[in-house]
């Protein structure tokens, strides 16, 4: 079984992390890039679907040459076996239409086809949820999305995945789907390992990726555009059609509110408290 | 249905040296070993004193199955042994060195968190060889059975596993020796309860405050008045930077006297005599407790049944000689030898027969003799007697008693006998050797401490802040929460007193409808996993899931 996980380095929005200029700008070169959160699931179901399956995991992804160390915090987390980062000038400043047609065509440049594509749900920085099946649709493979639990038959090759509908959270559906596919791991996707022998292969895995990690860079290969043999007009800023009109800051909060201090014990300032409490109180 | 279920050779429930022994000894015999162990890491969930011997006349010792543990697992080996009877400020010192030194290879120091992890990655790694491994983080919450057989175990983290041979090492207050009836939790008196805290020390400081090199270590032992009359007594071990002290008592004692056991432990630690090794500071890094069984009364004499065999404290093979505490050596000879008889029967195509073997092994191997000595059983017919007990205690502490103490000291027949293995090993459960009688030698003997001790231990709700707890499911249940029932549990708990809000058992008294209800409530939130309220109190009584609970940095 191989499984090919799509990721994304992403601002580290955590507070205290994050930089922004004095006009609300994300000030790139003070925020430190990490894996988008939300590929943390998919990076789980692809390391379930190897602990339980067997095979390799290879993880993909376009960006900076910056990504490269986004790409080794993956392999560390999920025990992936090869990282392909494809990165070049030309592919810069793409939207999810142009990533999608980059992202497929360098599927397409691997030497061994996957049999499942996992992306995660929706980047931090975008938000949009469009790349994954974008791609996917440029592969001509089938979809399943908002994945909280996955079984594979390998004999039958198909998938069968437990996914939430609508953001439903109490709505679960089952569905089957040919192999390859790809799949959308929701945030709500829980790894299960209740076989002894899961659990000892997992361990297995994570014993023997600490060095790999360490030495990421001898399982990297690195895609540019001259490798991948792209379009240019399909590619980069001239690929891409979304145009940003423009960007409004959400804006904060109040900090400052007036706020009365009592101490619980002074019975006349509990009074007048409730007082003030009284017409919001449900009537009977 | 149960043919879908993952299927080892051998399961072994518990990765302490039991465990571990059994574990390493089934791999060196080609057997699938998995082993499942319920801590984050092997050592979380164990608290011993613990000096770890290597008996000369044991089948098998730590070192033997594991090379490189002396020098990569244990703390200091114990070259020096003291009894220290006191009475008030009066101490008289015995050396006990020579009972120390009976039949014994080596002891060492030990901090289970320490030395388990350490045995766990050595026990993955064989066992891994066989096709199965080490998981943490998993309880074994049952037996699995089939037409009434046990084929194998059930698991609250993963789904059933069937075994040809299941090696409970599930230590005291066993799961699985309670499930198949084995054993059970209803006699106080047959079980100790041991509470210890380890005291930091700066560099250097051992070396210098005991008077030892690098390469050496002490132990110092205490019995006498310092206790409020519980039976049972202290022990001080060297680590290499820190101090292991702690207390070992007959949990029926403690219930009779409504001791508060961190009491008793602060009774010890801030006793004058113990102010030469502490010199005024006191760091505590932790406070743990834990049940220990009594051999003589409760190691059991056929510990099997099926394909289920239960070795170290959970079939009670801990041993009390006198002042020393024998559990992890016998768990560990225990576990080899119920690992090298399943290997046997299966060799022979007959593994139903493994746990007779093991049985037969642990007779023929001199180990039951050593749990079950057949003079303690003659002894204490005799001593544990209410009339011979009291009068025994009565003439100790008489006048011509204390003559006598004084003529058997110069006669130097004092310290030949508590230097005697025998005399220890046969010595009754009565106040007299605990309490009376070292009173009584202090009182006779005794040279009087002058230096103060002014360490201020913890209390207890500081002692609970310390611990790491990563909190699961209530894991304890009262079944009676009436005082009459379950009221023994607020003083005996550890981490409970009469007078703290902060504990797991509370004392409470309930008005309904004019009439007052002695009762008691309990929240386990700061348990530390001992296992006395399942003796004590009426509870129905498991331990918490895999990975949660109590984690114990020390041990
Ligand atoms: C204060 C004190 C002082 C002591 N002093 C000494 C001493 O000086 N020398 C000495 O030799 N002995 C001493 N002992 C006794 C000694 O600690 C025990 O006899 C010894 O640890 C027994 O070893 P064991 O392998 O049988 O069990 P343990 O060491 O208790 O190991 C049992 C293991 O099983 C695991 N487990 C339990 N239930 C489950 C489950 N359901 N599923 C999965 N895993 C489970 C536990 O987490 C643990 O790791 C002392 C004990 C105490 C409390
Ligand atoms: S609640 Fe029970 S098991 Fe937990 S620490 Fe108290 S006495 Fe021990």
């Amino acid at each position: 079984m191989h499984t090919l996980v799509l990721t994304k380095g992403v601002p580290d929005f955590r507070e205290g992390q994050v930089s922004f200029d004095e006009d609300g700008h994300l000030e790139r070169g003070k925020t430190p890039t990490v894996m988008n959160p939300n590929d943390k699931h998919a990076l789980e179901a692809a390391l379930q679907t190897k602990v339980r399956h067997g095979g390799t995991v290879s993880l993909m992804s376009m960006g900076p040459p910056g990504y490269k160390e986004v790409l080794q915090e993956g392999m560390a987390d999920v025990y992936a076996d090869d990282l392909y980062l494809l990165s070049d000038r030309e592919m810069g400043a793409a939207d999810t239409w142009a990533t999608s047609i980059t992202l497929s065509t360098g599927i397409d440049h691997l030497d061994d086809e996957p049999d499942i594509v996992f992306a995660g749900f929706k980047t931090a920085d975008g938000e949009t949820g469009h790349t994954g099946p974008q791609t996917c649709w440029c592969q001509d493979w089938p979809i399943v999305t908002h994945v909280v639990a996955l079984d594979i038959d390998e004999e039958e090759r198909t998938l069968r995945a437990k996914r939430l509908v609508e953001g439903d959270v109490e709505e679960i559906e089952t569905v089957e789907a040919p192999l390859p596919c790809f799949v959308v791991a929701d945030p709500e996707f829980e790894p299960t390992y209740r076989k002894a022998d899961h659990r000892l292969r997992h361990k297995d895995l994570r014993a023997e990726t600490q060095e790999r990690a360490e030495n990421f860079e001898d399982h990297l290969e690195v895609y540019d555009q001259e490798e991948l043999n792209l379009d240019p007009d399909f590619i980069g800023l001239d690929g891409s059609p979304t145009i940003v009109a423009g960007v409004d800051p959400i804006p904060k909060a109040p900090s400052e509110r007036e706020a009365t201090m009592v101490d619980p014990g002074d019975e006349a300032g509990m009074a007048s408290v409730f007082e003030e409490l009284e017409p919001y109180a449900e009537a009977d | 249905m149960t043919d879908d279920y993952e299927h080892y050779e051998a399961v072994v429930v518990g990765a302490g040296p039991g465990g571990a022994a059994a574990a390493a000894t089934l791999a060196q015999n080609g057997v699938e070993t998995l082993v499942l162990e319920r801590g984050v890491e092997s050592g979380s969930k164990n608290v011993s004193g613990g000096l770890i011997y290597a008996e000369e006349s044991a089948p098998y010792t730590i070192d033997g199955l594991f090379p490189n543990f002396r020098t990569e697992a244990s703390e200091r080996p114990v070259t020096e042994y003291y009894l220290h009877n006191v009475a008030g400020r009066k101490v008289k010192t015995i050396d006990l060195t020579d009972l120390h030194e009976h039949d014994t290879m080596w002891s060492d120091a030990v901090l289970r968190r320490h030395m388990d992890s350490w045995l766990e990655d050595r026990v993955h790694e064989v066992t891994r060889e066989t096709g199965g491994g080490l998981l943490t983080g998993v309880r074994v919450d049952g037996l699995l059975r089939e037409a009434g057989e046990i084929v194998g175990v059930t698991c609250e983290e993963l789904d059933p596993i069937k075994a040809d041979a299941i090696i409970a090492a599930d230590g005291v207050n066993s799961e699985l020796a309670r499930d198949a009836g084995l054993m059970d939790w209803e006699d106080p008196e047959e079980w100790f309860q041991g509470v210890k805290a380890i005291v930091d020390m700066p560099e250097g400081a051992v070396a210098e405050r005991f008077g030892v090199a690098d390469d050496e270590g002490v132990a110092h032992l205490f019995s006498g008045d310092l206790f409020e009359g519980v039976r049972g007594g202290g022990f001080l071990y060297t680590n290499d930077d820190s101090l292991s002290i702690g207390t070992v008592f007959h949990l029926d004692s403690l219930v009779a006297e409504e001791a508060e056991p961190h009491e008793l432990l602060d009774a010890l630690l801030t006793h004058p005599l113990l102010d030469q090794w502490l010199q005024g500071e006191y760091e505590e890094l932790e406070y743990g407790a834990k049940l220990v069984p009594d051999s003589k009364k409760a190691a059991h004499p056929s510990p099997h049944r099926g394909r289920l065999m239960l070795v170290g404290d959970a079939a009670g093979q801990m041993q009390a000689q006198g002042p020393i505490i024998k559990g992890m050596n016998h768990a560990v000879s225990a576990g080899a030898l119920a690992a090298e008889a399943f290997s046997e029967a299966q060799t022979r195509d007959r593994p139903a027969e493994a746990g007779q073997r093991y049985e037969t092994k642990l007779r023929d191997e001199g180990v039951m003799k050593k749990l079950r000595p057949t003079p303690y059983k003659i002894a204490s017919a005799v001593g544990e007697n209410d009339a011979v007990a009291s009068m025994t205690d009565s003439l100790v502490d008489s006048s011509l008693g204390k003559l006598g103490i004084k003529a058997a000291d110069r006669l130097g027949l004092l310290g030949r006998s508590f230097n005697s293995p025998f005399v220890m090993s046969v010595m009754p459960d009565t106040r007299t050797p605990y309490v009376t009688a070292p009173t009584a030698i202090a009182e006779a003997l005794g040279t009087p401490v002058r230096a103060e001790n002014d360490v201020e231990p913890p209390d207890l709700a500081d002692r609970i802040g310390d611990l790491t707890y990563d909190v699961g499911d209530p894991h304890i249940e009262l079944q009676d929460n009436s005082y009459e029932a379950s009221g023994a549990a607020v003083a005996a708990c550890p981490v409970s007193a009469k007078d703290f809000g902060g504990g797991c058992y509370r004392d409470e008294t309930v008005k309904t409808n004019g009439h007052e209800e002695h009762l008691v409530s309990l929240d386990t939130q700061p348990c530390v996993e001992c296992g006395t309220c399942a003796i004590v109190a009426d509870t129905e009584w498991e331990h918490p899931a895999g990975g949660k609970g109590v984690e114990f940095k020390q041990g």
